[in-house]
C-alpha cells in the first residue's frame, strides 16, 4: 500500500485505516513510495477500490435481502390482510385465520423449549466440564450431528417411530395426570399430537443451544473456577457458583434462538401433527392446532389466488416473530461480547 | 521398625478428608441399578425400556443416599449432579442413534442400482427411483452453492478486513446472526414472491428453490468465514503492507489462501445444512417425476421434497412408495453425512500449520 510510514503496525482486522477501507477514500500520502511507476500504483488503486467496493456491496446485500424479505411478503401478502372474510380460507378475516395458527405455533416451540433447555444446559456441562478433556470435543461433534439430519427425516423418524412409541406413555399420562388441563385426554391413538410434535422440535433445537451453552460455560474465568475450588467446593458447587451465573444470559439466549428455530420449523411439525384449526392446550388428544410454517407447508402446493395470499400473509407474521425472537437473543449475545471481555 | 509410625499419617490424612466413596462406587450403582432394571423388564414381560428407565431412576435415588449415609449432603449433591449431566448426555444420543437405525432399518429395502438410475416417470407401483430427485437436489444445491459462497465470503472479507467496528459492520453482523433464524419456510416464501412479480403466479423452478436455498446458505457461510478469517494472524497481513502489496492483493493472496481450508470447511458445512431444506423447495421448486436437468424451467424434484410426497402419498401401492421413502431419506442422510466427514477431513489435512 502506499503508506506503511504512517501505519507502522499494519491494519489488525479492527481498525483499518482510513484511506485503505473507504472505496472513495481521501487520497494517499504521494511521496511514501517515491520508485513506484504511476501507472503500477494506479492499478492497484483501481484494484483496492474494486475490492473493497464488491465487499461492501455484499455486505449491503444482507441489510438489501432481509428488507426484500419483508417488502416482498407485505407486497405478496397485502391483499389477505384487507379480503373480505368470506373470499378467504375458512371464510373468516385474516386474524381470525391465523390466531389458530400462531398459538399453535408459540405452543409447539414452548414446549419444545421447556424439553430442551434443561437438556441443552446438561449436554454443554457435561462436554465443557465433566466429560474427559481427551473425548470432549469428539462428543460435542456427537451433538451436532444431530443438527445435520434433514427436517424431513426427523418427521418420518417422528411418525414410524416416536409417535407410536409414545401412545403408551401419554395413555398413562392421561391416566395418572388426566386433571391438568394438558393431558386431558382422549388420547390419540396414533400419538401424532401437539406434544410428539414439541419433542421432535425439542431434539431438533438441541443442538444448537448445546453449542451456545458450551461456548458460553467454557468462556468462565479459569480464575475463578479456581478459587471455588480451592474453597473446598465440590465440582458441582463450582458450577453452581461460578459457571452458571457467569454464563446466564448466555443461556437465556441459546433458550431464545433455540425458540426462534422452533418457531420456524416446517417439515417436522407438518408431518408429525395432525392438525384442526382449534386453540387447546390440551397435548395428547388427536386435535390439536396447526402451525404457521406447517400450514403453509400443507397447503401452498394446492393453493391458487387468495388463499396464496394469505399464506403468504402468514408467513409475514411468523417473519416478524421469529426476527423478533431472535433479534432479542442476539442483542444480548451482543451485550455480554462487550463487557465480558472474556472472548479476544 | 517403621510398622508403629505407619498408621499415624493415614489416620491424619483420614481425619481430615472424612470418608469418600471409592471412585468405582457410584457407577457400580448404576450399573446394578440398570440391569436390575433391564431384568426386571425382561423377566416380567414388561417393556424393555421401562425396565431401563426404572432402573435409571433407582439409580439417581441410591447413589445420592449411598453417598449421603457414607460422604454427607454436599457429596451427595455432587453426586447427583454428575448423574443428571451425563444422563441428559446419553438421553441426547438417543434420539440421533434411534433416528440412524429408523432410517438404515427402513431404507435398505429399495436402497439399490435401480433406485439411483431411474425416475418416477409412468411408475405406479413396484420399481422406479430417485434420479429426478438426486439430479435435482444436487443441481439446486449447486446454484445455490455459487450463489451464496462469493457474497458469503466478500462479506466476510467486509466485516473482518474493511468494516473495521463500524456501526455498519456492527449491524451487518448483527442482521447476519438474526438472518441465520429465518424460517426456512419463509425463505421459500420470500423467493416465490419475489418470482411470481416477474413470471406470474403459480411459478415453480429449480432456480428459484437456488435462491431461497441461498437466503438460508448465505449467513451460515458468512458466520463460518468470518471466524476463519480471524483467525489468521495480523503479522502475514503487516509481512505483507511490508512488501507493498496492495491491500486488496494481501486479502486475496495472503488472507485468504490462509483461511482456505477453514473456508472450505466452513462451506461444505453449510452445503450440508442446506441441502436437506425441504419446506423453501416445496413451495418454489414444486415437485414432478420426470428428470428434469433444467434448472431454468419446469418443476423439479428434490430428495427431500421426494422422501416426504412418498411417505404422506405412497399411492396406489403404499408399502413400494414407503419404502422409496425410506431410501431417499438414507440417500440423503448419507450425502449430509459424507458432506460433514469431508469438511472434517479437509479441516484436518489441508490446514497450515499455524501455531494455536
Amino acid at each position: 500500500m502506499t503508506k506503511p510510514a504512517t501505519a507502522p503496525s499494519g491494519p489488525p482486522s479492527g481498525d483499518a485505516p482510513p484511506g485503505d477501507a473507504e472505496p472513495g477514500g481521501s487520497p494517499a500520502q504521494p511521496q511514501s513510495s517515491p520508485h513506484a511507476v504511476p501507472v503500477a500504483r494506479s492499478a492497484r488503486r483501481f484494484g483496492d477500490l474494486l475490492f473493497s467496493g464488491a465487499a461492501t456491496l455484499a455486505g449491503l446485500s444482507i441489510v438489501v435481502t432481509l428488507a426484500a424479505v419483508f417488502l416482498f411478503l407485505i407486497g405478496q401478502g397485502f391483499p389477505a390482510f384487507t379480503a373480505d372474510a368470506e373470499d378467504l380460507p375458512g371464510e373468516q378475516n385474516f386474524a381470525a385465520y391465523v390466531a389458530p395458527l400462531l398459538f399453535g405455533t408459540v405452543w409447539a416451540a414452548v414446549i419444545a423449549l421447556v424439553v430442551a433447555a434443561p437438556l441443552a444446559i446438561g449436554i454443554a456441562l457435561f462436554i465443557s466440564h465433566y466429560a474427559p478433556r481427551r473425548l470432549a470435543q469428539g462428543l460435542g461433534y456427537l451433538v451436532d450431528l444431530l443438527a445435520a439430519v434433514p427436517s424431513v427425516v426427523y418427521g418420518a423418524w417422528g411418525i414410524v417411530f416416536l409417535a407410536p412409541h409414545a401412545v403408551p406413555v401419554y395413555r398413562w399420562l392421561e391416566r395418572y395426570f388426566g386433571w391438568l388441563p394438558f393431558f386431558d385426554g382422549p388420547t390419540s391413538a396414533t400419538g401424532r399430537t401437539m406434544l410428539t410434535a414439541g419433542l421432535v422440535l425439542a431434539v431438533m433445537i438441541l443442538p444448537i443451544m448445546t453449542a451456545i451453552n458450551r461456548e458460553v460455560f467454557l468462556q468462565t474465568p479459569r480464575l475463578l473456577e479456581e478459587a471455588a475450588m480451592a474453597l473446598g467446593a465440590t465440582r458441582w458447587e463450582t458450577i453452581r457458583m461460578t459457571v452458571l451465573p457467569f454464563g446466564r444470559s448466555g443461556i437465556i439466549s441459546a433458550g431464545m434462538l433455540g425458540l426462534g428455530r422452533a418457531l420456524g420449523e416446517t417439515l417436522a411439525v407438518a408431518m408429525v401433527l395432525s392438525a384442526t384449526d382449534v386453540i387447546t392446550v390440551n397435548v395428547i388428544s388427536s386435535t390439536n392446532p396447526a402451525t404457521i410454517a406447517a400450514n403453509i407447508a400443507l397447503d401452498f402446493p394446492d393453493s391458487s389466488g387468495l388463499a396464496v395470499d394469505a399464506l403468504i400473509a402468514s408467513g409475514l407474521v411468523l417473519f416478524a416473530l421469529t426476527f423478533v425472537v431472535n433479534y432479542i437473543a442476539r442483542v444480548i449475545v451482543a451485550r455480554r461480547r462487550e463487557f465480558s471481555g472474556a472472548n479476544a | 521398625m517403621t510398622a508403629p509410625a505407619q498408621p499415624a499419617p493415614a489416620a491424619v490424612r483420614s481425619s481430615l478428608a472424612g470418608r469418600s466413596l471409592p471412585a468405582w462406587a457410584p457407577w457400580t450403582i448404576v450399573g446394578v441399578a440398570i440391569a436390575v432394571g433391564l431384568l426386571a423388564g425382561v423377566s416380567t414381560g414388561l417393556n424393555v425400556a421401562l425396565g431401563i428407565v426404572l432402573g435409571v431412576l433407582v439409580a439417581l435415588v441410591a447413589v445420592p443416599a449411598v453417598s449421603t449415609v457414607v460422604e454427607g449432603g454436599r457429596r451427595a449433591r455432587d453426586r447427583l449432579a454428575t448423574l443428571l449431566v451425563t444422563l441428559a448426555f446419553a438421553l441426547a444420543l438417543l434420539p440421533l442413534l434411534s433416528v440412524l437405525i429408523t432410517v438404515v432399518d427402513n431404507g435398505t429395502a429399495r436402497f439399490d442400482a435401480t433406485f439411483l438410475t431411474d425416475d418416477m416417470r409412468g411408475v405406479v407401483g413396484e420399481g422406479g427411483g430417485a434420479l429426478h430427485a438426486i439430479v435435482g437436489t444436487l443441481e439446486i444445491t449447486a446454484a445455490a452453492t455459487l450463489i451464496s459462497v462469493p457474497i458469503g465470503v466478500l462479506c466476510a472479507v467486509y466485516l473482518v478486513e474493511y468494516g473495521g467496528g463500524r456501526w455498519l459492520a456492527r449491524a451487518i453482523t448483527l442482521l447476519v446472526d438474526v438472518m441465520t433464524g429465518v424460517p426456512s419456510i419463509v425463505a421459500g416464501l420470500f423467493a416465490y414472491a419475489l418470482f411470481s412479480i416477474f413470471f406470474g403466479p403459480g411459478i415453480r423452478f429449480g432456480i428459484g428453490g437456488a435462491v431461497a436455498l441461498s437466503v438460508l446458505m448465505i449467513p451460515v457461510v458468512i458466520r463460518s468465514v468470518e471466524e476463519m478469517l480471524k483467525l489468521v494472524p495480523n503479522e502475514l497481513r503487516e509481512a505483507a503492507y511490508a512488501l507493498g502489496v496492495p491491500k486488496w492483493l494481501t486479502v486475496v493472496r495472503v488472507v485468504l489462501r490462509t483461511a482456505a481450508a477453514g473456508i472450505a470447511t466452513g462451506v461444505t458445512i453449510a452445503i450440508s445444512r442446506v441441502i436437506g431444506e425441504t419446506a423453501p423447495l416445496l413451495i418454489i421448486a414444486g415437485a414432478t417425476t420426470r428428470t428434469n436437468y433444467d434448472i431454468f424451467d419446469g418443476r423439479m424434484e428434490t430428495l427431500p421434497i421426494f422422501t416426504y410426497q412418498s411417505l404422506m402419498n405412497p399411492g396406489a401401492r403404499p408399502e413400494f412408495g414407503v419404502d422409496r421413502a425410506w431410501a431417499a431419506a438414507l440417500t440423503l442422510i448419507i450425502i449430509v453425512m459424507l458432506l460433514n466427514l469431508v469438511a472434517r477431513l479437509i479441516s484436518r489435512f489441508f490446514s497450515l500449520p499455524s501455531g494455536r
